[in-house]
């Protein structure tokens, strides 16, 4: 009885999994041919709450590609691989407490603050380097004004309150 | 992960030190890019659910309005029997007015006071004119009607003895640059001159249609092109689009902006030939003709038969899409969706290389699909709400790769953080999307009930989801949605009725129905424009009669069901009638929409 109410509640998640995925390519679907370009893939699986790394992005590109591939990426391989993901729960998001202290790692004379060219630095030298692009628009965002640095703790709180 | 320990290998503290710190801060680096990058996803995909909530609605009014043409050629055809029935209203709607007098009895009713300081035009219209008026215009003055009737008669002489297709040669020299929709955005047309230069003998332009409505400099725009198309008529070419047309411009804005500034109702839109064939490409394509023949009097409009008004809203309407074929396009309402085997088809047909068209707002500002053949370009930006989308032009010549420019207008000196300009558009999107909810809501609030058996005033998502979009007819990502929209309890089902929790329309009258007032809103676009075209001596009146006679054909060719004597009742208690006429635009104006957050509380910006 305990594994066809589990068998249904599961179903019911796939179902209800299928449906997000499907509204979450569509927006990006613009010809409405069931395909999206390749570049806008991660865009999705983070919109659908999953936060890969670079590498694991790229892992999951080369299992949605196709054979020889085109630069776009179908539904029907995209969904089946997406439903997995979102079953089992991969790639979470980073919690607040985590992202707060990996800023204070850099931080170290605990200042409450990284100056600009510091952020910079880290960001487009360290890990998964930013573009230019991913640069700028953080410093737009993150920077403050006043004192031309980012005084991590605000930015963090604001960005939450703002998701949420 | 087991990272050998260097001091016990002894190779030192110091390194080590320094290593174990540079991982630290490594793995920092990870966590805070990997988090910045799903955010940044999120907020690019909110920000194209606010394009496509927009979209959608668009779409979704122009279906309306090809149903309100459609009401017009039905009253059209049963002309007599209308006639029979309601005999005055009928003269006020299509016995015309205007008969076609000549330029010079126009140019004589109008005279040029001397305290005039705006911009004087000097026919014949030489590039000093350009630049007389652009300068006038970036100072925001407006062109006296005198000129721009000079201007419309003068660019109507021309464009009749013009044929529905026009060639050009280009050259990697001579490059031709291809402009989108620009809807009376007159700071991207300027910003379009300012970095790719003034139309001239060596800079030839394309300008593809939509030139009016929603912006609110139409008019400087089609003075600034007509007076260059006359300038320059070899090399400044433009195409009709869909909005283009007497009827569009009543609903979005055009006709508005008109009487806003010159306080007289018709500027005769002269005929805009079709196309432009070039050495490789085809442009969208236009018609000789003017209006749907409504005015039936005069030489200049020849009413165009069933068949050909059906083809040029093929031509003006329609959208590429990835399926094969040829298919109705249910988003607008009108034309087809068009896939990549009839492009491949028509373009070696006619040995064409490239189809460049409009009338899809992309939030690139362009955008390329069916193998590269097909270019979609689109030069208003910001064109639903800052922030919204990119406009663009394409340079082109025979033999090279076009190549495009993009831009955005922004108010301030600089941009501001993404997160920020998504956030404005996303609220904005969603106002409108709930005023679409309450404009809806007995529908909506029965098909709700239908699914909810148990009366628990609760549905699961997919119940929800699947009741608006049938009800809205809007095709969106209802789930991703919902949580601005309606509230949802922990088990994942959501309070239907909490989507109607802080807008209401206001009631100008309490006593009379809600869905009377509901309906009157609902359609207040439609009976602004039909009021529009009654009241053809523009006073802003229109009798008790003419309202009522009206108000029962509109219920029946829309089939709302609605008694008679509520919406007199309605009328009497607004106390309207002053002297047997009702001002109709106080009495749609009573028609809003509260949103309970609002310090002010009329949100109808975008009326007609």
């Amino acid at each position: 009885m305990a594994d066809d109410r589990d068998r249904d509640g599961t179903e019911i998640a796939v179902a209800e999994f299928h449906k997000k995925i499907k509204e979450a390519f569509e927006v990006f679907d613009h010809e409405s041919n069931n395909t999206v370009d390749v570049r806008e893939v991660g865009t999705i699986i983070r919109s659908l709450g999953c936060c890969p790394s670079e590498g694991e992005l790229h892992d999951l590109i080369a299992e949605v590609e196709e054979e020889e591939p085109t630069g776009y990426i179908r539904f029907e391989k995209f969904l089946p691989v997406m439903t997995e993901v979102l079953l089992e729960r991969r790639y979470r998001p980073i919690p607040e407490d985590i992202l707060l202290r990996a800023f204070e790692v850099l931080d170290p004379a605990k200042r409450g603050f990284l100056s600009k060219d510091e952020l910079i630095k880290y960001m487009t030298e360290e890990g998964e380097p930013f573009s230019q692009e991913e640069m700028e628009e953080m410093l737009s965002a993150a920077i403050d004004p006043e004192s031309n640095s980012v005084l991590y703790k605000d930015y963090i709180t604001m960005m939450v309150i703002d998701e949420n | 992960m087991n990272s050998p320990n260097l001091e016990d290998m002894g190779c030192g503290t110091s390194s080590a030190t320094k290593d174990k710190k540079s991982e630290k801060a490594l793995k920092a680096a990870l966590v805070i890019q990997n988090w910045y990058r799903g955010y940044r996803a999120r907020l690019k995909t909110r920000q194209r659910y606010a394009l496509t909530i927009f979209q959608s609605i668009e779409y979704a009014d122009e279906q309306g309005q090809l149903q309100l043409s459609n009401f017009f050629s039905f009253m059209l055809e049963n002309y007599t029997h209308v006639q029979e029935k309601e005999p005055g209203l009928v003269t006020r709607l299509f016995g015309s007015s205007i008969q076609d007098k000549d330029r010079q009895d126009y140019l004589e009713l109008i005279e040029i006071p001397d305290s005039y300081c705006g911009p004087r035009l000097q026919f014949p219209l030489t590039f000093t004119d350009i630049d007389l008026l652009i300068e006038a215009f970036k100072q925001q003055q407006i062109l006296h009607a005198y000129y721009v009737l000079e201007v419309l008669f003068e660019t109507k002489k021309v464009l009749q003895q013009m044929p529905n297709f026009t060639h050009t040669n280009t050259s990697p020299s001579k490059e031709i640059t291809i402009c989108g929709d620009l809807h009376g955005k007159l700071d991207d047309l300027f910003l379009i001159f300012y970095k790719n230069g003034l139309p001239s003998v060596t800079n030839p332009y394309v300008f593809n249609g939509d030139f009016v409505d929603r912006g609110k400099n139409s008019m400087e725009i089609l003075m600034i092109l007509f007076v260059s198309f006359l300038v320059y008529p070899n090399d400044l070419h433009l195409n009709r689009g869909n909005h283009e047309d007497f009827m569009m411009n009543m609903r979005y804005g055009f006709t508005k902006e008109i009487l806003h500034k010159y306080k007289m109702r018709s500027v005769l839109m002269p005929p805009i030939p079709m196309d432009g064939d070039r050495a490789e490409k085809k442009n969208k394509l236009g018609t000789t003709t003017v209006a749907q023949g409504i005015r039936t009097s005069g030489s200049f409009s020849e009413q165009l038969t069933k068949q050909e008004w059906e083809q040029v809203i093929d031509i003006l309407w329609s959208d590429p899409r990835g399926k094969r074929g040829c298919y109705p396009n249910t988003n607008r309402g009108g034309g087809c969706y068009f896939g990549p085997d009839i492009t491949s088809k028509i373009l070696n047909k006619y040995q064409l290389k490239i189809l460049v068209r409009s009338h899809e707002c992309k939030p690139e500002g362009y955008e390329i699909c069916h193998d590269g053949k097909v270019i979609t370009v689109f030069s208003a930006s910001n064109y639903y709400e800052e922030g919204s989308n990119r406009g663009a032009y394409i340079r082109m010549s025979s033999g090279t790769t076009p190549r495009f420019f993009q831009y955005q207008i922004t108010k301030a000196t600089c941009l501001r953080p993404l997160y920020q300009r998504v956030n404005a558009i996303e609220s904005s999107a969603i106002r409108m999307l709930k005023e679409r909810m309450i404009s809806r809501k007995t529908d909506l609030i029965r098909a709700f009930q239908l699914q909810d058996r148990n009366k628990s005033g609760k549905l699961s998502m997919g119940q929800w989801a699947f009741s608006m979009e049938n009800v809205l007819g809007l095709n969106l990502p209802w789930r991703s949605l919902s949580s601005h929209l309606v509230t949802t309890d922990k088990d994942g089902n959501i309070d239907y009725m909490s989507g109607f929790q802080d807008v209401h329309i206001q009631k100008p009258v309490k006593e009379v129905q809600s869905t009377l007032i509901e309906t009157v809103y609902r359609y207040r676009s439609d009976l602004q424009i039909i009021f529009n075209i009654i009241d053809s001596d523009h006073s802003g009146l229109i009798s008790m009669e003419e309202f009522r006679s009206m108000w029962k054909l509109f219920k029946s060719h829309y089939s709302v069901h609605i008694d008679d004597s509520q919406f007199d009742e309605l009328a009497e208690r607004m106390d309207l009638n002053k002297d047997g006429s009702i001002d109709f635009n106080e009495f749609l104006k009573a028609f809003y929409v509260v949103h309970k957050f609002d310090q002010l509380t009329k949100s109808d910006t975008k009326l007609a």
